[in-house]
């Protein structure tokens, strides 16, 4: 077999050329589906609505577009490095020591992540001072409390697969710490820091409950304006031209991304968490690692705090009340609440599945290539896409036989697996990209085959990233995202949709129940997350 | 491929797992959708439907019995498809206009229904059980829509707050701009939120072209205009339990007191929340058999029963809303608690269809700018 070639270009070997097939024909299929037909499909109608397609002009230089454009881009690159400056601290401290509760840490900074805007909106209206919980200032706050875990999970995973030798070599040579981190650390994390931020970019980029709630009605985000125009207004025509703006806008900023996280991606020895992760010996260590993760707990705990405190309140004092009401059938629902927990917990299994599964292929095949390729782009656009015309995409696209979906069950997964994709394959990517070449050929001189290189080499050292990922898509799944919203679906309520129908009824036990299945829902999410890693940890028995 | 197997790497066996589940779950993916989308071709439905589909917005609540009553007497099982909020559903509606997504629509209100008429997105049903309705609540004399229920967006205020201060709460919409209630009131955005527009609605019916000239004065005193109905009510509301908030005046509903009595325990002897009665704005609600609904006797079946005694009497507790089935009883908190305005503030849906964009960019200019 095609001696001395690395797995990526290896022509001529039949499984290696189906196994090529399958890693870009499958997403590409998955994508070519559920994502860019039933987008086309309700861009196409709303550029057609008055018959014929007119110069989107008028739309283009109206000064509010302009406004909303700008707001929109600097809110979200602010908000990305609001992000920064809050998440990596605390991803230096998980990626370098070993310490009791570590995967703890890990699995509770997720929990923001999955709650509901308008929950955790309410719970910063309750902690800001007066003077900020209202503008940008808040937004930003916000943006940041929800997207941390996407830098503290993706950059610390990959950090503590560094060799900590390098740096160690570099401290030898004289270089003080701060230099060490400028010339050594910072390259070769470049590819991962730029793959968080793409991810942060994009969520604050389409963001558009907190902006309206924490904003005010004097901030809009493109996103909140595409769904004025389509529900509110209903001039879709209006809406397509401000989705394409917003599709350009992603489009760039995606391509940007990629490219750093190409071009810094270079071979590195990765080494397993174990070999790299130590406890924190001197004073000054320890210092770090709880004033980072200090501060961190107090940034994140402070609202989910608020949540809990409001779950058990109850006229005036404490107690359980909303905890016991959740097993009761109740007007608001068709079911119980337990029955919505336990369809968020289908729905996200079905959706990590699908999302690892697609999401894995994908990220083989994009590491192939050197730089961010049409499939790569494409992949991330479902994150960056307006959520709401993908939602009526939806409704349209799919509306006659052979594919009627519009209201199968399995169509939310599917939908929820559209936005964890991207998450799977900016965790696995850098970390296939980063393995050493010469290991892989190391492997094929001594006969193994592409196939069982990829199983004994990559996926061995992917393991750790593929976990983060799946963890990543759980929640992303029982969070709710996109364009699921705005789907019809059947009356089984998941625990965000039962969240807001408590939530949108008055009286005290309503929203204390809403509270109390928001606390369910950051621990459903926790425990998913811990079970995820021990996952791992028994099957592989590696790291 | 298989030299993994033979061989086991003690170490690898965890990941060959994966690897080997990671092939065989793309295959069966493609396989399923291939079944899918066969089993989509093949199940076409020639047979006489044996369901109704109601295709409604998240808010709709219905009692089981009363779902499982209908289910017995139609023979036909009732499926519910939640489809966001009033307006996302009209526009789902409009966007597949004669191909729908289910059998009934219900949820256009009449803030919406002109959209909904114009976009020919119902067929007319004029059902025997409207003759218990009045007059009134009729919107469309082709009934190509039928009123389900109404409900009113009034001004409600906390009683506790004005007793406190010895202050009188407002009676009317215009006693709200004077000095002694400023920093009171809290509004939704009209943009964002449904109570929002009906209170900018109730005072262009109220004020006619000087409706602006009102909003400067709110302005002026003070108005604080939030994005949704659960922050103004649950957080900056001070008459909400459990609220710490600060605004004695919000705009919410009429069924909002009674609500505030039955979730308190113990119960109060009376609502600790008015409603200024001069400020409701009426919302009706209404549903329509889709037009190229798979089951329109079905459907048919279904609008009668939605106007039968038996489910209207379910409404007030299940979607705190009032029915509009004259024989309909109300459970005893409404009687007690709520008021039903007299004569609440309307405007003809065609006029709101055709002005509520300028409307709202006015309301935009003079409140928020």
């Amino acid at each position: 077999m095609s001696r001395g070639q690395t797995p990526g270009h290896v022509p001529g070997s039949d499984p290696s050329r189906l196994w090529r097939a399958v890693s870009y024909g499958v997403p590409l299929a998955f994508l070519a589906l559920f994502f860019v037909y039933p987008l086309a499909s309700i861009l196409e109608r709303g550029l057609r609505a008055d018959g014929s397609f007119a110069s989107p002009l008028d739309v283009l230089t109206d000064p509010l577009t302009r406004d909303v454009v700008w707001f929109t881009f600097w809110q979200a690159l602010a908000s990305t490095a609001l992000t920064f400056a809050v998440g990596l601290p605390a991803a230096y401290v998980l990626g370098r020591f070993a310490f009791p509760g570590r995967s703890l840490v890990r699995a509770l900074v997720i929990v923001p992540f999955v709650l509901p805007t308008v929950v955790v909106a309410l719970a910063f209206l309750a902690i800001l001072p007066p003077e900020l919980e209202r503008g940008w200032a808040a937004i930003l706050v916000a943006h940041a409390f929800f997207n941390v875990a996407v830098v503290v999970l993706i950059v610390s995973t990959f950090w503590a697969s560094l060799d900590r030798r390098v740096s160690e070599a570099a401290a030898t040579l004289g270089a003080g710490p701060w230099r060490s981190f400028r010339e050594i650390t910072l390259p070769l994390l470049a590819p991962t820091l730029a793959a968080a931020g793409a991810i942060v970019f994009l969520f604050s980029f389409t963001s558009f409950g907190i902006v309206l709630i924490l904003g005010g009605p004097a901030y809009s985000t493109i996103e909140a304006e595409i769904y004025n125009q389509a529900v509110r207004i209903f001039d879709l025509r209006a809406a397509a031209i401000l989705s394409f703006v917003q599709l350009l806008c992603v489009g760039l900023a995606v391509w940007i991304t990629l490219t750093l996280e190409a071009r810094a991606g270079a071979s590195r020895a990765l080494r397993s968490e174990r070999d790299v992760l130590r406890k924190p010996s001197t004073a000054r260590e320890r210092g770090v690692v709880i004033g980072s993760l200090g501060v961190l707990a107090l940034f994140l705990g402070l609202p989910l705090a608020v949540l809990v405190e409001r779950s058990l309140s109850v006229g005036g004092g404490y107690g359980l009340d909303a905890y016991r009401a959740l097993s009761r059938p109740t007007s608001a629902l068709l079911a119980t609440p337990w029955e919505a927990v336990w369809n968020s917990i289908v729905y996200a299994a079905a959706a990590t599945v699908i999302a690892v599964v697609i999401g894995g292929l994908a990220a083989f095949a994009v590491a192939g290539s050197k730089g961010p390729r049409a499939l790569d782009v494409l992949l991330m656009l479902p994150l960056g896409a307006s959520a709401v015309m993908l939602g009526f995409g939806f409704v349209i696209a799919f509306d006659s036989a052979p594919i009627d979906f519009r209201a199968a069950p399995w169509i939310v997964p599917v939908v929820q697996a559209l936005v964890a994709i991207p998450f799977v394959v900016r965790i696995v990517a850098p970390t296939l990209r980063a393995i050493d070449e010469r290991q892989r050929e190391a492997a094929t001189v001594l006969g193994a085959s592409p196939g069982r290189v990829r199983r004994e080499i990559d996926l061995p050292i992917v393991g750790r990233a593929l976990t983060v990922a799946a963890g990543f898509a759980f929640a992303i799944s029982l969070g709710e995202f996109g364009a699921t919203v705005f789907l019809a679906r059947p009356d089984n309520p998941t625990l965000p949709v039962a969240i807001i129908r408590f939530l949108s009824r008055p009286g005290e036990p309503n929203a204390a129940q809403a509270y109390a299945l928001a606390v369910v829902l950051m621990g459903v999410t926790t425990v998913s997350i811990l079970v995820v890693g021990r996952l791992r940890l028994r099957r592989s028995g590696w790291f | 491929m298989t030299s993994c197997y033979k061989r086991a790497i003690p170490h690898c066996a965890g990941l060959r797992v994966l690897v080997t589940s990671c092939y065989k779950a793309a295959v069966a993916l493609v396989l399923a959708l291939v079944v899918i989308v066969g089993a989509g071709c093949a199940g076409g439905g020639e047979e006489s439907p044996s369901e109704v589909v109601l295709v409604t917005h998240d808010s709709f609540v219905v009692s089981d019995a009363v779902k499982k009553a209908f289910e017995l007497e139609s023979g036909l099982k009732l499926r519910i498809l939640q489809a966001g909020d009033a307006g996302e559903v009209v526009t789902k509606a409009l966007l597949t206009a004669g191909n729908p997504q289910g059998d009934v629509l219900f949820g256009v209100d009449n803030t919406l229904l002109s959209r909904a008429l114009d976009g020919d997105v119902f067929e007319p049903y004029e059902s025997a059980a409207l003759e218990d309705v009045a007059p009134r609540y009729v919107l469309d004399q082709e009934h190509r829509v039928t009123p389900i229920d109404h409900g009113e967006v009034c001004l409600n205020y906390d009683k506790a707050w004005f007793a406190k201060r010895g202050v009188d709460p407002p009676r009317t919409l215009e006693e709200v701009t004077l000095p002694r209630y400023r920093d009171l009131l809290v509004v939704e955005n009209p943009a964002t939120s449904t109570p929002g527009l009906a209170f900018m609605l109730a005072t262009i019916a109220r004020y006619g072209h000087l409706w602006q000239g009102y909003w400067r004065k709110l302005r002026a005193n003070g108005v604080l205009v939030v994005d949704g109905w659960e922050e103004a009510y649950t957080v900056r509301f001070s008459g909400a339990a459990g609220s710490s908030g600060t605004r004695p005046i919000v705009v919410s509903y009429a069924s909002s007191p009674p609500a505030e009595v039955i979730f308190r325990e113990p119960r109060p002897s009376t609502a600790p929340t008015g409603v200024v009665e001069d400020s409701c704005f009426r919302q009706i609600e209404l549903a329509g058999v889709l037009r190229g609904a798979r089951n329109e006797e079905g459907a048919r079946q279904l609008i009668d029963f939605m106007l039968s005694k038996r489910f209207q009497e379910d409404i007030p507790l299940a979607m705190f809303v009032f029915p509009v089935n004259r024989d309909a009883e109300l459970p005893p908190e409404f009687v007690k608690y709520a008021v039903v305005p007299e004569n609440p503030l309307e405007l003809a849906p065609e006029e709101i269809e055709a002005n509520r964009d300028d409307w709202l960019r006015e309301w935009t200019n003079v409140v928020v700018r």
